[in-house]
């Protein structure tokens, strides 16, 4: 494989996102705030969004479905964040902390 | 026309750079203990994305990704680290616990990496001839958001809609009165 043309291949894109996938598989196992657990779950859906792309680059007859695709998932995403983080502060709010250790009421 | 210079060396180098972009944002995002430091990290591996989206010749979605991901996500999750305490407690059990979980999830991780990867690298993927220049036009997009994915396009109006609405509902609704 050529590292001149590696842009026109759609293997280093399906790498790329595959990286992506694990460190955002990575962050949601060690981080331990909320918080951290939201960025993990952002890299996630970026990394599905790259997939997306590049499946729609080098193998769909139509490339803007493709681009469609992506652009609700962006859309999914930031409604996504919003709800989150509404819950993380009222949790702030009632516990004092946004550690996923200490938010343990319903542990049984 | 005698093409620029170097200019195959220029875009690879500017790919290249774009990729290791979006790798080391997403690193930084996972690996670092402070959180403001994460959000740095996405707000670098989306950068990254941007250009890779550019790369896979669609321009229009790697403004999208700089407008929605860097200017409103990463914005409201820096409002979201101002309100509260969000920086990594000190780990609690002993040492080697903690080595050891963290060594698991670092496999874990590894396999899905070399897995995902072999699938992509390995795979036989059916391919299409490229799509010619006018299938690739914003114009293009425009036309089928309002017609065939005119439904899609109005639902996802209403879930944003109805999580801003939530979102004030439940940040509000959380706060007492002192």
């Amino acid at each position: 494989m050529n590292p001149i043309h590696l842009h026109e291949s759609a293997a280093a894109y399906l790498v790329i996102a595959a990286f992506l996938l694990a460190a955002g598989i990575f962050g949601l196992i060690r981080r331990r705030t909320l918080i951290g657990m939201l960025i993990s779950g952002e890299i996630i859906f970026s990394a599905a969004g790259l997939n997306f792309m590049a499946v729609n680059r080098f193998m769909a007859p139509d490339p803007s479905v493709g681009q469609i695709f992506v652009l609700f998932l962006m859309g999914i995403a930031a409604a996504e964040v919003a709800i989150a983080l509404s819950i993380i502060i009222a949790v702030y709010r009632n516990y004092r902390s946004i550690h996923s250790t200490e938010l343990s009421e319903l542990n049984g | 026309m005698t093409p620029f210079p170097f200019s195959e060396y220029i875009v690879a180098a500017i790919f290249w750079l774009f990729a290791a972009f979006a790798v080391a944002g997403a690193a930084i995002a996972a690996l670092s203990t402070r959180v403001i430091r994460s959000v740095s990290g996405l707000a670098l591996c989306c950068v990254g994305l941007a250009g890779l989206y550019y790369f896979l010749n669609s321009p229009f979605l790697a403004l999208m990704e700089i407008l929605i991901y860097v200017g409103a996500v990463c914005v409201t999750i820096i409002f979201g680290v101002m309100l509260s305490e969000p920086d990594e407690p000190a780990r609690q059990g002993s040492e080697r616990r903690e080595a050891l979980w963290g060594a698991v999830a670092g496999a874990v991780c590894a396999a899905v990496f070399v897995g995902i990867a072999q699938l992509g690298l390995r795979g036989v993927w059916p391919v299409h001839a490229p799509a010619g220049d006018e299938l690739w036009s914003v114009e293009r997009i425009g036309v089928q958001l309002l017609t065939t994915y005119s439904f899609a396009f109005e639902v996802i109006s209403l879930v944003l809609l109805v999580a801003i609405l939530g979102a004030l509902a439940i940040a509000h609704g959380g706060r007492r009165k002192e």
